[in-house]
């Protein structure tokens, strides 16, 4: 056990590299550099294979059958004792516990493979991408600095540790988007990732303290525990409002309306950045976190739906936006957005291992994209526009067949892998009663015809047609070196094959992928099926009767596939200098608003920013500082300015009842009064010596007449 | 021949008072501030006067009362009288210089600082 019992060693290793780049990343040589960070992943993904390798032996002994593993290393928050305490709904006390602690199950270990073998594969693309950039070793520990806060977040068994994972690669992204930070826009976009994530983190905080609240524990295990014992009712408020609030923070991060604006702006930072974290391992932390509170959401189908809608909103949005854009890491980044919905359509449907099934696939075929397109823009000089492309096929095979392999993953043709997740998340809308679930099937199929089309235009404007670049660019088109390639070709054997693993019944395969995912999803899975909310047991029920209507669907899909790539073939196949966009053609006024992105940033920056004016009035958090700004001068300025005027108008009123009643009256009156009383007084003083005599004298015959008269 | 008047104890002291008030007039009206202490002098003469009359009449007083042959309690009096006019009039003469020396006159109408 090995592996297993050391399994907190793997998010510590890219910590311990991007530790080294901390401090002394600045005088070590390139190679050292390379040699360090790129090191410790693939040290680590060693380590991954062989935990999940003894997980798999260890959860088939009968004690352990499908149990999760855990570890816990040390107890952060709270104490073993249980001095930390809070009471929960019931009035209960509860401990606050938080620990470091990791947890391996099935759903971590598919993450955990992925993110450390895509992230593997990214870092060795990168020692090519980057080796003429600046700031090398700064690149470098930011990567593994991102992977220690994934794989914080995939192997924590608790949400607070997770939610330190969550935070980590929020911070990570801003560094990594903000890479090049001499330009504006890369640090705007930089900003902008991270504010619009902090958003979804205040309502995963919340959803947090709910559950806290509701629970009196934030354990994965405990929570999922009490939630499968029947205790609470399906539809609980408490539960249905935590788990909207947990959606909220997976919008941020997994850019599902209307939280996605950050991830388009986010291609400002370099591919291999855009590759690992919008493609394979970041923006699918959202959907992990949902797939982990399976159980809590399966509680709330309230909530369930509002995922659906969103994911499935998100998705046609985000691909009807992608039909347009010219810059080709643009399209990727919408197709990105597009692709994500899916995954919550499912996630929202209640088909928890198809929407992890295309999370799986997707980490393949789009980190491929991503590093091809990296490969492209490293052919063309930095050349990002796809209007400047064209005719690159010959010129660069290795990238163009590899991007060919993906384009068809991510298209869904059979037998890449794209197709096998994606028809699956279809099929399970499908067959899911309510009609309503209808409508969600069909705004997935059409999202399909749409990713089809956007695709292939890629791919046509990129590598086929007529050069439209200049030819000092043309001389320069070179195939990329052996490190880039290299990660090409094994993401495009995983885009090939990584979906066989999820080979459906219908088509005669065992589906494996969701056999592993049983002891994660199984549970919900029967109580979705008790509430009637799905026709489809778990497996081995009336299977006979739903592959006809299995194979339809996927025929239809394959259909919408190829419709999609018809389409794009007949207007790209021959883009010349100056071709037109047919829907620019058929529709101009969709065309600029699909071009403008529906104007949703500047509708944000009318309503929630205030960076432009409405009219007069300025909206949102601007808006608000304009506000605050007038109710400070006018209203509190001017409260202070009254007591000042009020201060000296009294002094006035003081002043003069001092200077005319007080001194007038109380200290000049008695003055005045008595110099008039003197004037008589002063005439007995004359001076004169002999009048005193005088008055003496007549004082002493006085008195002797009193004397003796009397 | 027989006199006509009997000098009795009251013509003396008729005598005194007459020498005191005229004593006191001068006080009260002369200008001179050197005629003022002799005036002042006058009274307490006067007062000596009246002193030894008086020595004289106790003579024929019982003895048990202070008087009796040899009683010479006004004179002893009177002798104490002469010395306080002495030592007043040197004093008396002493404030005189002092004041003559500020204000170089011996009007004493002129002695008036206090006055308002």
């Amino acid at each position: 056990m090995l592996f297993l019992n050391h399994i907190w060693i793997i998010p510590l290793l890219p910590a311990f590299g991007a530790a080294i780049m901390f401090f002394f990343g600045r005088r070590l040589q390139k190679s050292t550099v390379s040699a360090v960070c790129v090191g410790t992943i693939v040290l680590a993904f060693i380590m991954a294979c062989g935990a999940v390798w003894q997980y798999s032996a260890w959860s088939s002994t009968p004690e352990n059958y499908h149990k999760p593993f855990q570890t816990i290393l040390y107890t952060w928050l709270g104490t073993d004792t249980g001095h930390l305490t809070y009471t929960t709904h019931d009035g209960t006390p509860a401990p606050f516990q938080a620990d470091a602690g990791f947890l391996l199950d099935p759903l971590s270990s598919i993450w955990l493979f992925f993110v450390t073998g895509v992230g593997m594969l990214i870092h060795i693309y990168s020692i090519g991408y980057m080796a003429h950039e600046g700031g090398y070793y700064r690149f470098f520990g930011y990567l593994n600095l991102f992977m220690f806060s994934m794989l914080t977040l995939i192997l924590a068994n608790n949400y607070v540790l997770l939610f330190v994972g969550w935070e980590g690669v929020g911070l990570c992204y801003y560094l990594l988007i903000g890479f090049y930070f001499h330009r504006k826009s890369a640090s705007d976009a930089a900003a902008k990732a991270f504010i619009v994530n902090r958003i979804g983190d205040a309502g995963f905080i919340l959803g947090m303290f709910f559950i806290a609240w509701y629970f009196g524990s934030l354990r994965f295990t405990e929570v999922t525990h009490l939630a499968r014992s029947g205790n609470f009712a399906i539809g609980d408020p408490i539960i249905t409002a935590a788990t909207l609030l947990l959606f909220v923070g997976a919008c941020g991060k997994s850019a599902q309306i209307p939280l996605y604006v950050w991830l388009p702006d986010a291609m400002e930072g370099p591919t291999p950045v855009s590759a690992l974290i919008h493609a394979a391992t970041m923006v699918t932390a959202g959907v992990y976190m949902i797939a982990r509170s399976n159980a809590l959401f399966v509680l709330a189908p309230k909530s369930m739906l509002v995922v659906a809608i969103v994911g499935a909103l998100t998705a046609i949005f985000a691909a009807s936006i992608g039909l347009v854009q010219n810059d080709i890491k643009r399209v990727l980044a919408y197709s990105t957005v597009s692709q994500l919905g899916y995954m919550f359509m499912a996630l929202g449907v209640g088909a928890f291992a198809a929407g992890v099934f295309h999370v799986f696939t997707h980490a393949f075929f789009k980190a491929l994209l991503f590093l091809g397109a990296g490969s492209v823009i490293h052919a063309m000089s930095g050349e990002q526009d796809m209007r400047n492309m064209g005719d690159l096929g010959h010129r660069i095979p290795t990238t163009h067949s590899t991007m060919l392999i993906a384009t068809l993953a991510i298209a869904g043709i059979f037998p890449f892998a794209g197709f096998f997740s994606k028809d699956a998340i279809l099929w399970e809308t499908w067959s899911r009663e309510a009609g309503a679930y209808r409508w969600l099937w069909g705004i997935g199929y059409a999202t399909a015809l749409m990713t089809a089309f956007y695709m292939f235009r890629l791919m046509y404007l990129t590598f086929h047609g007529r050069p439209r670049m200049s030819h000092e660019v043309e001389h320069h088109i070179h195939e990329s070196p052996k490190s880039m390639t290299w990660p090409l070709v094994i993401l495009a054997i995983g885009a090939l094959g990584a979906g066989w693993l999820g080979w459906p019944h219908s088509l005669g395969g065992s589906d494996r992928f969701t056999k592993f995912l049983e002891p994660v999803f199984a549970p919900e899975a029967r109580v979705l099926q008790q509430e009637g909310r799905t026709e489809q047991l778990v497996q081995g029920v009336e299977e006979e009767k739903n592959n006809g209507s299995e194979w339809l669907l996927m025929g239809l899909s394959l259909g919408a596939a190829g419709l999609g790539w018809g389409m794009a073939w007949r207007s790209y196949r021959h883009a010349d200098k100056g071709y037109t966009e047919p829907i620019a053609a058929a529709a101009p006024l969709v065309y600029d608003v699909l071009l403008h992105k529906y104007y949703v940033d500047e509708g944000y920056d009318y309503v929630f920013t205030g960076r432009r004016k409405l009219g007069q009035v300025r909206l949102g958090v601007l808006g608000l500082g304009e506000a605050s700004a007038w109710f400070d001068t006018n209203v509190v300025d001017g409260a202070v300015n009254a007591a000042g005027w009020i201060t000296r108008l009294t002094a006035t009123i003081s002043s003069w009842w001092d200077k005319w009643i007080i001194d007038g009256i109380g200290v000049n009156g008695p003055a005045i009064l008595a110099r008039m009383l003197s004037y008589p007084a002063r005439l007995f003083e004359w001076g004169l010596v002999q009048w005193y005599a005088l008055v003496m004298t007549a004082g002493l015959v006085g008195f002797v007449f009193y004397y003796v008269y009397h | 021949m027989e006199s006509m008047l009997h000098i009795t104890t009251l013509h003396y002291l008729v005598l005194g008072a007459a020498l005191f008030l005229l004593g006191v007039i001068g006080v009260l009206t002369r200008r001179n501030v050197v005629i003022v202490l002799m005036s002042i002098e006058l009274i307490l003469n006067a007062v000596n006067l009246n002193l030894v009359a008086f020595s004289h009449y106790w003579q024929a007083a019982p003895a048990k009362l202070g008087g009796g042959p040899g009683s010479m309690h006004g004179q002893i009096f009177s002798i104490f009288v002469i010395t306080d006019a002495a030592a007043e009039a040197a004093v008396g003469l002493g404030i005189l210089i002092a004041f003559f020396r500020n204000k170089e006159t011996i009007n004493i109408d002129e002695v008036n600082l206090l006055k308002w």
